[in-house]
C-alpha cells in the first residue's frame, strides 16, 4: 500500500502510456506531417518508468532526477512534433502529455520530500520546485492550444507570445518608459512619502489620528480606481494624470499601515526611552520607526502592485499614443491578442521585479526582525 | 457605550469630514472660477462676488462639482427615478452588485479549495504557493478588458466575464488567509487530536475549520472590496452598457463630471455596505460558535 501510494504517479503514467500506445499514431488521419520519431519518445518514457520501478526504495534525490528526465525528454519530443500539425493531434497525443505531466508531478513530490542541510541547497530547491510548476503550465498551455487548434484570438500559444515579445522590443520598451518610469515610479514615491508624512503627523497629534484612521480604513476598501477619469480630465492625457491616480491609490495603505506600525513598540521599550530622557523625535527615530518597519514594508509591497494597476487602468481613459494601458486597449480592438499577451507578460515581469526589489530591501533593513531571522 | 467615546471617536471623525467638505468647496470655487470668469467676460456680465461664487457652484459641467451638486444628482438618480430606468443609479449599482457577488462567491470557494489543497498536499504547498503570490504581482486589472472582449468573441457575455475578473481578484486574499487559518491550530492541539485517535478528516472538521473561521472572515472583507473593484473595471470595455463602471466611462466621454462623482460615491456606498454586511455575518457566526467579545 505504501509502495502504491509513493508510486501512483509513475504507475498511472505508465498505464496512460500503454493506452496511448494502443491508439497510435499521435496525429489524426490526414495530418500534414505524420510523426515518425514519436515511437522513440514512447520507448524512452517506458524505459524511464522501468528504471524508477527498479530503483524503488532509493533516496528522494535519485528518484526525482530519474522522474525529471522521464518527464521532460518525452515532453520536449511531443512539443517538437507539434510543428505543422496544429489542431491535428489525436487523443493518443494528449494521453502522452498527461503521462509526462504526471511524471513531472512525481518529480515535484519527491523534491518536496528532500530536506537539505545546507542553506544554499535549500534555497535552490525553493526556486526549483515552483520553476518546474511554472514550466509545466507553459508546456500544457502550448500543447493544448496548438494540439487542439484553439483559435489564436481566444488564447495564443506561449511560443507565439514569446516570438512577439522578441519581435517588438522597441515598442514594449517605449511603453515601459512611459508607464513605469514616468507615471508609476513618480506616483509611487510621492504617494508613499506623503502617506508616511501624514502618518507621522497623525501620530504626533492624537486628534488627527482619531479622525483620520477610521476614514483611511474606509477609503482603503473603496474602488479608488474610479477617480481615474477625473484625474485624466484635470491633469491631461500625459503621464501626470496617471501619476496622480497612483498617488491617491498608494497614499491610504501607507497611512494606515504606518500608523498601525508606530503603535507596535511595547510599553517596556517606551519606558526605557523615557528613563533615558529622550524626547519625542528621538523615541520616534530610535525606537518606534524601526519597530514599525515590517508594517511600512508591508504597505510598500501592497503599493507596488496597486501602482502598476492604477497607472495601466488610468491609461484606458485617455493617453498619448504610447503606454502599456494604451497598447492593451488598442491592440485588443485590432484583435492582435499576442501583442496584448506580450504586454501582460512584461507587466507581470515588472510587477514581480518591483515586488522582489522591495522584498530584498526589506530583508536588508529588517534583518533583525523575528520573521526574517528564520530558524 | 462609554461616556467619553462620543468625544473620543465621533467628534474627530466629524471634524475631519467637515474639513474635507470645506476644502472641497474652496477647491470647487478655485477650479471652476477661471472658466466662469471667461464665460462672464464673453457674455459681458458683471456680477458681485457672492453672485460669482454661487455661479461657480452651479455650472452644468464643472471641473470640480460642488458637494451639493453631487448630492443633488445622487438623490435624483437614486430616489426620484424608477428603479428599472437606465438612468437610475440603483439600476447600475444592482448590475455591478450582481457580478460582484457572483465573482466573490466563486473566488471564495476557489480560495478555500486551494487553501485546503495547500495545507494537505506538500507538493502543492511547495509548487503552488509561490505562484499564487506571483499571480498578484501581475496587474490583473490590466487584463480585464481583454478577458471581456475575448470571451465576447466566443459568445460569452453578460454576467460571467465580469464575475471571472472578480473571482481572480478575490480568490487570493481568501487563499492566503485560509492557509494561515487552517495552520493556526497549535502543535499541542494537534497532539490532543492524535491522542483522541482522530482521523485526518476529523482533525480537519473539528479543529482546523473552526480555527480558520476568523481568518476566513477577515480575508473575505478584503476579498469583497477587491471583487467590487474587479466588477467596476470589468464594466469599462463593455461599451458602456450598464453598471457603475460604464457610468464612469460614459461620464468621462461626455465630460459629465457630476455624473462621474455621483457614480463614484454610489460605488463607495456599495463598498461600505458590502464590507459592513460581511462584518455583521462574521459577528453572528462568531457568536453562534461561542466566541466571547475580547
Amino acid at each position: 500500500m505504501r509502495r502504491l501510494k509513493r508510486n501512483w504517479q509513475p504507475l498511472l503514467a505508465s498505464t496512460l502510456t500503454a493506452i496511448s500506445a494502443a491508439w497510435l499514431p499521435l496525429t489524426q488521419p490526414g495530418a500534414p506531417v505524420p510523426i515518425q520519431g514519436m515511437t522513440i519518445a514512447l520507448l524512452l518514457l517506458a524505459a524511464a518508468l522501468n528504471v524508477i520501478l527498479t530503483l524503488e526504495d532509493r533516496g528522494h534525490a535519485i528518484r526525482a532526477g530519474v522522474l525529471f528526465i522521464g518527464a521532460h525528454i518525452p515532453a520536449g519530443m511531443l512539443l517538437s512534433g507539434l510543428d505543422g500539425n496544429e489542431g491535428q493531434m489525436s487523443a493518443s497525443f494528449f494521453l502522452m502529455i498527461t503521462a509526462s505531466w504526471l511524471l513531472a508531478w512525481g518529480t515535484v513530490s519527491e523534491l518536496a520530500q528532500i530536506e537539505p542541510r545546507s542553506s544554499a541547497a535549500r534555497s535552490f530547491l525553493r526556486l526549483l520546485i515552483p520553476a518546474i510548476f511554472g514550466v509545466w503550465i507553459l508546456i500544457l498551455w502550448e500543447a493544448v492550444t496548438r494540439g487542439a487548434g484553439i483559435p489564436f484570438i481566444l488564447l495564443p500559444p506561449p511560443s507565439a507570445i514569446g516570438a512577439r515579445i522578441a519581435g517588438s522590443i522597441a515598442t514594449l520598451w517605449a511603453d515601459v518608459q512611459q508607464t513605469i518610469f514616468k507615471a508609476v515610479l513618480f506616483g509611487y514615491v510621492v504617494g508613499c512619502a506623503s502617506g508616511f508624512a501624514v502618518a507621522i503627523l497623525a501620530d504626533r497629534f492624537a486628534f488627527l489620528r482619531r479622525g483620520l484612521i477610521p476614514i483611511g480604513n474606509m477609503v482603503s476598501a473603496l474602488p479608488i480606481i474610479g477617480v481615474a477619469p477625473i484625474m485624466v480630465m484635470w491633469f491631461g492625457f500625459d503621464w501626470q494624470s496617471k501619476a496622480a491616480v497612483v498617488i491617491i491609490m498608494t497614499f491610504f495603505p501607507m497611512l494606515v499601515n504606518t500608523v498601525a506600525g508606530l503603535a507596535t513598540a511595547g510599553t517596556m521599550e517606551r519606558d526605557l526611552m523615557r528613563s533615558y530622557a529622550s524626547d519625542y523625535w528621538q523615541t520616534l527615530i530610535k525606537l518606534r520607526l524601526p519597530a514599525a518597519m515590517p508594517f511600512i514594508f508591508n504597505a510598500l509591497k501592497i503599493n507596488s502592485t496597486l501602482a502598476l494597476i492604477g497607472a495601466i487602468v488610468a491609461e484606458f481613459f485617455g493617453t498619448p499614443i504610447v503606454g502599456m494601458g494604451f497598447r492593451i486597449s488598442t491592440e485588443i480592438g485590432r484583435m492582435n491578442v499576442d501583442m496584448v499577451w506580450a504586454e501582460i507578460a512584461v507587466a507581470a515581469l515588472i510587477g514581480s521585479v518591483f515586488y522582489g526589489v522591495v522584498a530584498l530591501v526589506e530583508r536588508a533593513t529588517t534583518f533583525w526582525h523575528p520573521s526574517n531571522r528564520g530558524g | 457605550m462609554k461616556p467619553d467615546s462620543f468625544t473620543q471617536r465621533v467628534v474627530p471623525v466629524l471634524t475631519i469630514l467637515i474639513l474635507i467638505v470645506a476644502v472641497w468647496y474652496v477647491a470647487a470655487y478655485l477650479m471652476n472660477a477661471p472658466f466662469q470668469r471667461d464665460l462672464d467676460r464673453r457674455g459681458n456680465v458683471t456680477s458681485t462676488a457672492m453672485e460669482f461664487i454661487s455661479k461657480t457652484m452651479a455650472q452644468p459641467k464643472p471641473v470640480l462639482p460642488a458637494p451639493h451638486q453631487v448630492a443633488q444628482n445622487l438623490f435624483e438618480n437614486t430616489f426620484l427615478r424608477r428603479v428599472t430606468s437606465n438612468r437610475s443609479l440603483v439600476y447600475h449599482a444592482w448590475v455591478t452588485l450582481s457580478s460582484t457577488v457572483a465573482g466573490f462567491t466563486m473566488g471564495t470557494l476557489l480560495g478555500i479549495l486551494i487553501a485546503v489543497g495547500i495545507v494537505h498536499v506538500k507538493a502543492l504547498d511547495r509548487s503552488l504557493m509561490p505562484w499564487i503570490i506571483a499571480s498578484q504581482t501581475i496587474p490583473i486589472l490590466a487584463i480585464a478588458p481583454m478577458v471581456i472582449v475575448v470571451l465576447a468573441a466566443v459568445n460569452i457575455t453578460g454576467l460571467l466575464p465580469k464575475a471571472l475578473i472578480s473571482t481572480y481578484l478575490s480568490f487570493f486574499p481568501v487563499a492566503v488567509g485560509m492557509v494561515k487559518g487552517l495552520r493556526s491550530p497549535e502543535l499541542i492541539q494537534l497532539d490532543l487530536m492524535r491522542t483522541y485517535n482522530a482521523s485526518a478528516a476529523q482533525t480537519f472538521w473539528k479543529l482546523r475549520v473552526p480555527a480558520s473561521i476568523p481568518f476566513l472572515f477577515t480575508s473575505m472583507k478584503v476579498a469583497i472590496a477587491a471583487s467590487l473593484v474587479g466588477a467596476i473595471v470589468g464594466e469599462l470595455p463593455t461599451g458602456a452598457v450598464a453598471g457603475i463602471g460604464s457610468k464612469l466611462l460614459a461620464g468621462a466621454y461626455y465630460s459629465q463630471t457630476i455624473d462621474i462623482w455621483a457614480a463614484l460615491i454610489a460605488g463607495s456606498v456599495l463598498a461600505a455596505l458590502l464590507v459592513t454586511i460581511v462584518g455583521i455575518v462574521a459577528r453572528i457566526v462568531d457568536r453562534s460558535m461561542g466566541g466571547r467579545p475580547a
